[in-house]
């Protein structure tokens, strides 16, 4: 009885050990959050606050982001993004799954060295290509004004169909007899990919079409490469980034806050809702 | 091997056009699309046929001059002249180097795609000639373009995807390492004109006693000790996260998840710009801490001045910024190991240590060596934290081009596009490349994933 006893005030003991650790732990982590949501109705201006909780709150700092447009003009930016966002999205998701699916279920004879290919690719500084391409895009015109929107589509979409590991190894996962079945009964293979695989797959096409689709919004360095000093194409990773530059940082750090906040809630939504396909995906992936 | 061969194996190849094929195959050899045009495919043929007339015209154009000037990379200079009638400077056209290596790479590249295109046009005539030898079905255009949408689907989907990569990442990268084996830098002016002056690059890169040198090493050594500590903290950190949060006892499992999801739903530069900003010398982390009265009240943590500090700060942020990934991929993962092994081992008397010890640890490193990998990889080219943060600061050793912080890779960009040392900068991308590759194709190889991939 005296044992039973130790071993369940052991076992309490250990739990609120446990828990103190985790509420700790996910202080710290959801801590940044909310400090970016509180800045981002802070009213005093400024990056730099002697308090740590703002004295008084505010909307006007997503007023300003929406409004004020003659310096750093966010809502265009917002625009371009969403632009680049919506083709680009169509674009890759083709490009992701029907590779994918190829790569999957017909045995093609490039098969194995496309997946090597990607392999190797993977492994290059993903960098070092960028100034070679807006050279590139430079040598096709495709470097100055609006045109600039068009390479980013390009761009993000390009080299997509690298990526296809794990819509693939979600296909990879889907019952082949399927597929038979449908070839006994007269069915083309891309009557197959059409009616067949992608319905059967509705997770990996919702996970790969919003990734594809939150590429653009979280994409920094390749923008701000190609877009150079055209500030209006400039998607909005890159209007966050110059909000916190020294000439702009003091009138538009809570603005920057407010920024972060607007293009994370959709993000994070997203994310949210998808984290069950990610794992499952991961999982399939991992397993081969 | 065996299987190698199994896979979309045709019995028309190119060799048996040229050996055994008809006249009319052979000739398909100099005129593309004749043999099919003979076996009446005539669109099918006269695709082929215009095809090589638009691959001539550009050579004879283009192409050739382009290959020529590859080998000089140009020399005329840009000049600048007195025009008298408009009353103004204006310069003459001169040479650009880099457009001249672009366009012989984008030369050559074209060619190997024809004689690529010039194979599949042997094998579809000898296999047009064959087949109405034999008496049967040559296809006709509308069979060709239905099976396209069938047996050939993956020739209709690959192509624009492989289009692309071709043209934005196959393309680039070639441009990039033949960057390397050029004097194209600012360093004596060579902006506009360059040479190729082969291995002398890798030769600087390599001589230690040089500042480029000296900054190369230990640019790399600390690459790969942020690579180990970024890619083994997230890792086993994750892991114990996700057993912990995974345990039996454990309430509420879905509120912790979603504490630490959430930090990682909001996009990654932006919380990396908020860390900046939190961790400078009148960020809110010191503000908080001053008013905690933990450190004075005008001292402030070098979180970024210091180089030890500012090394450790990035590995602790990185822990933040990757852990909620490893916890999502891990826990999938964790749930697939078999309960009978738990069991086995707490009868045996194991506690909670041993059996992660003897049991989980092993079977996670077995099933995620490929995720390790990938890992380690992308920590070695990880590009935004690091930028993003630190920004490769602070830089103790003024006459070098690096920070303390820096990684190949945020070198790299600086050295290409703060200083516009392109070929260092290409130079440095093809040892990061090496390094990789080195290590990873080794072990990929190896893990059972790898092999196993396939078989339905």
């Amino acid at each position: 009885m005296a044992k039973t006893k130790s071993a369940k005030a052991a076992k309490i003991r250990n739990n609120i050990i446990v828990h103190t650790v985790l509420a700790i732990l996910a202080i710290i982590w959801v801590f940044p959050v909310l400090w970016v949501v509180m800045t981002s109705f802070r009213a005093e201006k400024g990056s730099y606050v002697s308090t740590f909780f703002p004295q008084s709150f505010t909307f006007d700092n997503y007023i300003k982001l929406f409004t004020d447009t003659t310096v750093l003009n966010f809502p265009q930016m917002f625009m371009n993004t969403l632009i680049i966002a919506i083709c680009s999205c169509i674009l890759s998701s083709f490009y992701v799954l029907s590779a994918s699916y190829c790569l999957s279920r017909v045995r093609f004879r490039m098969r194995k060295p496309y997946m090597n290919m990607a392999m190797v690719l993977g492994l290059f500084p993903g960098f070092m290509s960028m100034i070679a391409v807006y050279f590139i895009l430079k040598a096709v015109g495709l470097s100055e004004g609006s045109m600039i929107r068009l390479a980013l589509i390009l761009c993000y979409s390009g080299s997509a169909a690298l990526g296809f590991q794990i819509a693939k190894g979600f296909f990879d996962t889907t019952p082949y007899a399927v597929d038979e079945a449908a070839l006994i009964d007269g069915c083309t293979r891309g009557q197959i990919f059409r009616k067949i695989t992608l319905p059967l797959s509705k997770p990996i096409v919702i996970y790969t079409v919003l990734t594809a689709f939150i590429g653009p919004w979280v994409d920094f360095i390749f923008a701000k490469v190609i877009c150079r000093a055209n500030s209006d194409q400039y998607t909005v990773a890159i209007g966050l980034w110059k909000m916190l530059e020294k000439e702009y940082i003091d009138s538009w750090y809570t603005c920057f806050a407010a920024g972060a906040v607007i293009i994370s809630i959709p993000i994070a939504l997203l994310f949210l809702k998808l984290q069950k396909y990610y794992v499952d995906g991961m999982a399939g992936a991992v397993k081969g | 091997m065996k299987r190698k061969y199994a896979e979309g194996v045709s019995p028309y190849t190119c060799i048996g056009a040229l050996q055994q094929g008809g006249t009319e195959t052979r000739l398909s050899a100099l005129v593309m699309g004749l043999g099919n045009i003979l076996h009446k495919q005539y669109i099918k043929g006269a695709i082929f046929l215009l095809t090589e007339v638009a691959y001539i015209w550009f050579m004879v154009q283009y192409g050739f001059y382009n290959l020529k000037m590859l080998v000089s990379l140009g020399s005329v200079e840009q000049e600048e002249y007195w025009n008298e009638e408009l009353q103004v400077y204006q310069y003459t056209q001169g040479d650009q180097s880099v457009l001249l290596l672009l366009y012989g790479i984008a030369t050559i590249m074209i060619t190997l795609i024809m004689f690529w295109i010039w194979r599949g046009t042997l094998k579809s005539a000898y296999q047009a000639e064959c087949l109405s030898k034999e008496g049967r079905h040559v296809n006709t255009f509308i069979d060709d373009i239905r099976s396209l949408f069938d047996e050939n689907i993956h020739r209709l989907l690959m192509t624009p995807p492989m289009f692309f990569i071709t043209v934005l990442t196959i393309l680039p990268l070639i441009f990039m390492i033949c960057m390397a084996f050029t004097n194209y830098s600012r360093i004596g002016n060579h902006l506009v004109l360059f040479d190729w002056v082969g291995l002398e690059n890798f030769a600087a890169l390599f001589d230690s006693n040089s500042v480029l040198g000296s900054t190369f090493w230990s640019v790399l050594v600390w690459t790969l000790v942020w690579a180990v500590f970024a890619t083994f903290t997230n890792y086993f950190f994750g892991m114990i996260l996700a057993i912990v949060i995974n345990r039996k006892e454990t309430h509420a499992k879905g509120f912790w998840r979603f504490c630490f999801v959430l930090s990682s739903a909001v996009p990654q530069f932006v919380s990396l710009l908020i860390m900046r900003t939190m961790l400078q010398p009148e960020g809110a982390v010191n503000v908080l801490l001053r008013s905690l009265g933990l450190i004075a009240p005008d001292a402030s943590l070098p979180f970024f001045t210091d180089p030890t500090w500012a090394r450790v700060t990035v590995i602790v942020i990185n822990i933040w910024v990757g852990v909620p990934y490893t916890l999502l991929q891990l826990t999938g993962v964790l749930k697939n190991i078999p309960g009978e092994l738990y069991e086995a081992a707490t009868v045996d008397g194991a506690g909670p240590v041993k059996t992660f010890i003897h049991i989980t640890l092993p079977y996670m490193f077995y099933v995620t060596t490929p995720y390790l990998i990938a890992a380690f990889t992308g920590n070695v080219n990880n590009f935004n934290v690091i930028y993003l943060l630190s920004g490769g600061d602070p830089v103790t050793n003024l006459s070098s081009t690096a920070g303390d912080t820096d990684l190949l890779v945020t070198w790299l960009y600086k050295l290409t596009v703060d200083k516009q040392y392109y070929n260092v900068g290409a130079v440095v991308g093809i040892l990061t490349f090496i390094i990789l590759s080195i290590g990873a194709l080794i072990t990929y190889r190896h893990s059972k994933s790898y092999k196993e991939e396939g078989g339905f």
